[in-house]
């Protein structure tokens, strides 16, 4: 029998367990939407903008540890997926874009909403397709699902143009995916897992610094197994948060920028890194000359490129982290070297002094009584919520607060924009998330700049009468910049005081969602007490010290000894 | 120091931009290129000189390798190999020079591939280094354009 493209499109999709898509329709994907409609296998969840669709699958993806999907159409619709893609393709998430094109023949005459989308992506993505052939779509929708899951994640985008959706094709035999080009390595070398165990074996003050990467390949067990028989203390980097739980003795929190200040302290005096699905991304390494400077340092990665990018490394280890950290462990379950007993007694003295400066410079802040702290809000939603709640974020002061005090014990509980830094992208990202974990409680917690970039996605919580609940940490400015301008700027705050801004809880009242506020500290627990019985989308509108800052930090450009504290 | 890297690709559309793209947007830097099929219809070569420390070769390498179109990176500089560039030269050839024009030419193997009343396109090939030396040579007697290809690159064969 044959099938038209669009047919044929979401067959696909439905091959590929596809159950939730986030798209917004126009003409060069009419067809498609046409099919959507007799279609009761996949629901579609219709954003109220582009970029928030992609988004929503990133987070959707993220959270169900599947590939997510978006659907956006030519032009315009595509243009807005740009900062979407973008983000997925900094976090390495594993997401397929398709986007509607013109019809094959107007391609390159400057049509109605014509772009070369495949032309502007091509930096942002893993790899992308326009498909000129209606015959080659399914097996490039196959090979995108393959690309965008396997080796390093990212996103796919495919270009489909609107006369390869109406032509009618004979829908493909399903064969096994094999590509002559691209062949990732899952399996660590087994010479340079010896050398990583023999380094461990005598290291004296060993540190694991833990990227998204362990979250990504779902190795949480085997680094805390790894972490746990070697009693070595672990640093996470934002997009690692839940890759080991943060309420562990052994965990350090968040290294970096706005890092613990034991972590950095750790980092910088250690004799041993190990660096598991990790990048040295700037905002970790800070002055790069000063990172680890003493260390030996493993890494272990998927992808060969990301190996002595910013650092050197002396053990590189190309494999799956999930696959590299099981040989580990294994080697050390059969080794006659290794006794737990002298491993406990060699490690001590670090341990201690990595106590002490935790006791010397622990996270924290002041408490007022009369005025809210961020701080305080996210401590009391990791209280009330059992620290169980799946958060969201946008980017700035609110991310980081989070990151510090919302101690995330489990990987896939968490999603933030963390290489691209989207004020914007937690607001859709609850949606996403709350598509999938729908029993989950999902908070997006937001500033009060960021949850505007945004804020239209009300409509889509309420039409799909999704139960996300956003945070807002309402300063009235854009926190994170101003941060800077009172400490490198005299002051100086350029346009970063919000002026005008809505009124949250009337917003929410707009669209049929609930308002809340709250403006004393006293506030604070019966505001999230009553927004998490209420079953609908919810906005809490903290109202807190305006010019609160995020500490420990390490100024750009600076070791990451150089904190300003509290 | 300048490197010689040979890149085997799928020989499809937008694949000479996935590379390109990657060079300007890494800041790396491409001093010549040069790209065409080869034995097989559906793999194209694509030669390209750029320079740089050791660790950004590194980098160009492993990057280059991470495009999905990609099938094999080679750095020349870490075999024997052998390199060629062309060079098509119109030069000034009037009664009094034509024959010295040619003497030149015929020292560094060069062929006149094209005549005219007051000028000859001259076509040579070799190193850079020597195309370098024949246009140092012409230019006082009066070059009026010149045309040069990228590098290409072969590994020498395996000696017995």
């Amino acid at each position: 029998m044959k099938l038209t493209g669009a047919q044929a499109f979401l067959k696909c999709l439905e091959e590929h367990g596809v159950e939730v898509i986030f798209g917004y329709p126009g003409g060069a994907l009419i067809d498609v939407y046409d099919e959507l409609m007799k279609n009761d296998k996949i629901h579609h969840v219709l954003t109220r903008h582009e970029q928030a669709a992609v988004h929503a699958a990133d987070a959707y993806g993220r959270i169900k540890g599947e590939v997510g999907v978006a659907l956006v159409t030519s032009g315009p619709g595509a243009t807005n997926a740009v900062t979407g893609i973008a983000s997925a393709y900094l976090d390495s998430i594993p997401l397929i874009v398709f986007t509607g094109q013109v019809p094959t023949k107007l391609i390159g005459n400057d049509a109605f909403q014509e772009v070369d989308i495949v032309g502007i992506t091509r930096p942002i993505t893993k790899h992308n397709y326009l498909v000129k052939d209606a015959d080659e779509l399914v097996p490039i929708i196959r090979e995108a699902f393959h690309l965008a899951k396997t080796g390093r994640p990212g996103p796919i985008l495919i270009d489909m143009p609107k006369d390869v959706l109406t032509t009618r094709i004979t829908y493909p035999e399903l064969k096994p995916i094999s590509m002559r080009t691209y062949k990732p390595t899952y399996e660590p070398h087994p010479g340079q897992v010896e050398k990583a165990c023999q380094a461990m074996l005598k290291a004296k003050r060993p540190v694991i610094y833990a990227g998204g990467g362990v979250i990504l390949s779902d190795s949480n067990e085997g680094l805390t197994e790894l972490a746990r028989r070697l009693n070595i203390p672990v640093t996470m980097t934002l997009m690692g948060l839940g890759g080991f739980p943060g309420t562990d003795p052994l965990s350090m929190g968040m290294l970096g920028m706005h890092g613990t200040y034991f972590a950095n302290m750790a980092v910088a005096n250690c004799d041993l890194l190990i660096a598991v699905g990790a990048r040295f991304d700037d905002r970790v390494t800070g002055r790069i000359d000063a990172f680890a400077p003493h260390a030996e340092i493993i890494h272990i990665d998927i992808d060969p490129s990301s190996i002595s990018k910013n650092v050197r490394v002396d053990i590189p280890i190309v494999a799956d982290c999930k696959n590299a950290l099981g040989a580990i462990n294994a080697w050390f379950a059969r080794s006659t070297e290794f006794n737990a007993k002298e491993c406990m007694e060699k490690n001590r003295p670090w341990h201690e002094q990595i106590r002490e400066w935790q006791n010397m410079h622990p996270l924290g802040y002041v408490e007022e009584t009369d005025i809210i702290k961020p701080q305080f809000v996210i401590q009391k939603l990791h209280e009330l919520t059992g620290g169980d709640a799946i958060i969201t974020t946008e980017v700035g002061q609110h991310q980081m607060w989070t990151a510090q005090f919302y101690h995330f014990n489990k990987p896939r509980q968490f999603a933030t924009s963390g290489g691209l830094g989207v004020m914007g992208y937690g607001f859709p990202a609850a949606i996403g998330a709350q598509m999938a974990a729908p029993d989950k409680i999902v908070i997006d917690i937001a500033g009060d700049g960021s949850i505007q970039m945004n804020i239209q996605e009300l409509a889509t919580c309420r039409q799909e009468k999704l139960p996300v609940k956003v945070a807002i940490l309402n300063n009235g400015y854009l926190g994170m910049v101003r941060q800077w301008q009172e400490l490198f700027y005299n002051k100086q705050y350029s346009s970063t005081v919000m002026e005008v801004a809505p009124d949250f809880v009337k917003v929410a009242e707009a669209y049929g969602a609930v308002g809340l506020r709250a403006t004393k500290p006293s506030e604070v627990e019966p505001v999230i007490r009553e927004a998490l019985k209420i079953n609908n989308t919810v906005f809490m509108d903290f109202v807190i010290a305006r010019e609160e800052g995020v500490y420990p930090m390490v100024p750009a450009g600076k070791a990451t000894t150089e904190m300003l504290l509290v | 120091m300048k490197h010689t890297i040979s890149v085997l690709l799928q020989n499809k559309p937008g694949v000479l931009s996935r590379v390109t793209g990657l060079f300007s947007g890494r800041g790396f830097n491409i001093e010549s290129l040069s790209v065409a099929q080869t034995l097989e219809q559906d793999v194209s070569c694509l030669t390209l000189v750029t320079s740089g420390e050791d660790t950004i070769i590194e980098q160009i390498t492993k990057q280059l390798h991470k495009l999905i179109d990609v099938i094999k990176v080679t750095d020349m500089c870490e075999h024997d190999n052998v390199e060629r560039e062309m060079a098509l030269i119109r030069v000034k050839a009037e009664a009094h020079t034509r024959a010295e024009v040619l003497r030149i030419i015929d020292i560094f193997r060069g062929k006149v591939i094209d005549v005219g009343p007051k000028s000859y396109v001259v076509e040579v090939t070799g190193k850079a280094s020597k195309l370098q030396a024949v246009i140092d040579i012409l230019r006082p007697i009066g070059i009026q354009e010149i045309v040069r290809s990228g590098t290409i690159a072969m590994t020498r064969s395996h000696k017995l």
